[in-house]
């Protein structure tokens, strides 16, 4: 299980057939795991990560810290699950420290990425303060350099 | 008056008499080519974890720039002797049995001229690493091959050696995982081969550069077998496990009247290796383990796929167990090795390493690296499969 699961976090287009024949184990085996896997949700999709800049799309990107009051029932639960469910939002993560949420947004641009955290986000009843950073320039994404690395001058033939 | 000079005379004999690398002619080929796709290269892909190359742009901001001890930076030796202890059960003293060296290459070199008097004879098992039978005759030694044979998975087997021990044997080299054939060397031959060793008072020259790359995680060393570590000089180095082939890093580990003596021909040649290497190489041990395994499992899996392709063509190859070669057999193509490598550079423009380039009995054989990306195997194993249908309907 957890073989199939690295080739695909390195590969979601990894066929069946071809983790097979990575893993020296029968195709259909692979097929069925694969299947009760995104059943149990243990995948919970597939994704492709994209240079927006390459694509030619300008995309505003925000990081928002976000400090909530905790409710009698559900702690930060019900808070962070209506936060999370807006289309604008990315991720949205529990955090340690000196805030509570921490909330990633994408628009189209500046103006839908300010008017989601002042309409929609800080009138949330138990929001009580956001702080929004705006991304300016993105290095890495889900683990992959913007900027890889190749070393092309490696001898072709070599003992 | 203008002097006739043969240029031939100024050459040392005994270098006169070294061949050149097989592998030296199918490179010139090869790089001459554009659009290959290269099963051919002996060292790993990835580029060198960025936290061990981190460290060393660290040694250079710190202007650690400058000699260290001929044996190596202390603190380097300490956790090499760590490293072999942890992961080969043998212990050496880091302040006298440690000696670190520009690659194992360096190490090979200096343990063959430490032990080697004129007509010394040194046997090796073949095929093998491209070095061995040239080191041993630049030492002034007599090389001996032992030929592995394909049905025994390309291992050593104790009675092949046996038929040519001599009173003139001083030692035998061994590399396992061997690379071309990825050979490993198993507990019960490994042990009969230690007892000829004490039997006929032989050193072992073990080369382990591939002992990190084993896929079950199971390699034993011959030097750690009882009472071998006295004739054992164990070599080990950066490049294939933390892929750091640049860095030129490598070690021995030995007795310290061994290390003594490899210290004296090394301290008089390259005095010290290079201490950002060096610097680099601690980190690759303090803090390198999962960055290794992340390769090794990459190989593992690239290894599986190119073996079902193969098999599955048609061309048995048996499953290596560690290293990153394949060692195809091709005896059913009716070609020769070389010309099946040249036959399928010309075709498809995939390189692969003929296999009598490590020695006469790896011919009828190809070695294919999976040191390559994964979508380069890929499109390799594709042009190989329609290479091997074209040639078999003709048969």
């Amino acid at each position: 299980m957890d073989a199939i699961l690295k080739i695909l976090e390195e590969n979601a287009l990894a066929s069946p057939d071809f983790i097979a024949e990575c893993l020296n184990c029968d195709a259909e085996e692979v097929r069925r795991k694969i299947k009760k896997m995104e059943e149990d949700k243990v995948i919970l999709g597939y994704k492709a990560i994209v240079d927006d800049e390459k694509a030619e799309r300008t995309v505003v990107r925000a990081v928002i810290e976000v400090k909530i009051t905790p409710e009698r029932e559900g702690g930060f639960n019900r808070v962070a699950d209506r936060i999370a469910k807006f289309q604008e939002v990315k991720s949205c993560y529990l955090m340690s420290g000196s805030y509570d949420l921490l909330v990633e947004v994408e628009g189209p641009d500046l103006k839908h990425a300010a008017a989601f955290v002042s309409q929609k986000l800080s009138t949330i009843q138990g929001v009580l303060s956001t702080a929004t950073h705006f991304v300016l320039k993105p290095y890495k994404e889900q683990g992959t350099l913007y900027a890889q690395e190749s070393f092309e001058d490696r001898l072709k033939v070599s003992p | 008056m203008k002097a006739e000079v043969k240029s031939r005379d100024y050459i040392a004999q005994h270098v006169q008499k070294i061949p050149r690398s097989g592998i030296r002619d199918f490179f010139e080929i090869v790089q001459s080519m554009s659009d290959v796709i290269s099963l051919g290269i002996g060292e790993p892909d990835f580029v060198t974890p960025w936290h061990i190359r981190e460290a060393a742009i660290y040694a250079l901001e710190r202007g650690k720039t400058g000699y260290t001890s001929n044996l190596g930076s202390p603190a380097l030796r300490k956790e090499i002797a760590r490293h072999v202890k942890l992961n080969f059960g043998i212990s050496y003293d880091a302040l006298t049995e440690v000696i670190v060296a520009v690659g194992v290459s360096e190490a090979i070199d200096i343990a063959l001229r430490a032990i080697t008097n004129p007509g010394d004879e040194v046997i090796y098992h073949e095929p093998c690493y491209v070095s061995y039978s040239p080191s041993i005759a630049l030492a002034h030694g007599k090389a001996v091959a032992v030929a592995t044979r394909a049905e025994d998975g390309f291992t050593l087997r104790a009675e092949e050696l046996r038929k040519v021990i001599t009173p003139r044997t001083k030692a035998i080299m061994l590399n396992f995982p061997t690379n071309p054939t990825g050979a490993v060397l198993e507990r019960d031959e490994q042990e009969k081969i230690a007892a000829l060793c004490c039997e006929h008072d032989l050193l072992v020259l073990t080369d382990e550069i591939y002992s990190d790359l084993t896929y079950l995680r199971d390699h034993q060393s011959i030097a750690s077998l009882p009472g071998m570590k006295e004739r054992c000089i164990f070599l080990h180095g950066f490049s294939k496990a933390y892929a750091m082939t640049g860095f030129r890093i490598g070690y021995a580990c030995a007795p310290a009247a061994l290390t003594e003596a490899m210290m004296r021909i090394h301290q008089y040649s390259m005095l010290c290796a290079s201490i950002i290497s060096q610097e680099a190489a601690l980190e690759a041990l303090r803090n390198g383990e999962a960055s290794a395994a992340a390769m090794r499992d990459q190989y593992e899996q690239r290894r599986n796929y190119l073996s079902y392709h193969f098999n599955d063509m048609g061309l048995q190859c048996h499953l290596p167990k560690g290293a990153f070669y394949l060692f195809v057999d091709i005896r059913t193509t009716g070609l020769s090795s070389r010309e099946f490598a040249l036959k399928l550079l010309d075709e498809e423009k995939v390189a692969v390493v003929p296999g009598d380039a490590f020695g006469p009995s790896g011919e009828g054989f190809v070695r294919c690296s999976y040191a390559t990306a994964m979508d380069q195997i890929e499109i390799a194993a594709v042009r190989i499969r329609s290479f091997v249908s074209r040639l078999k309907k003709k048969n």
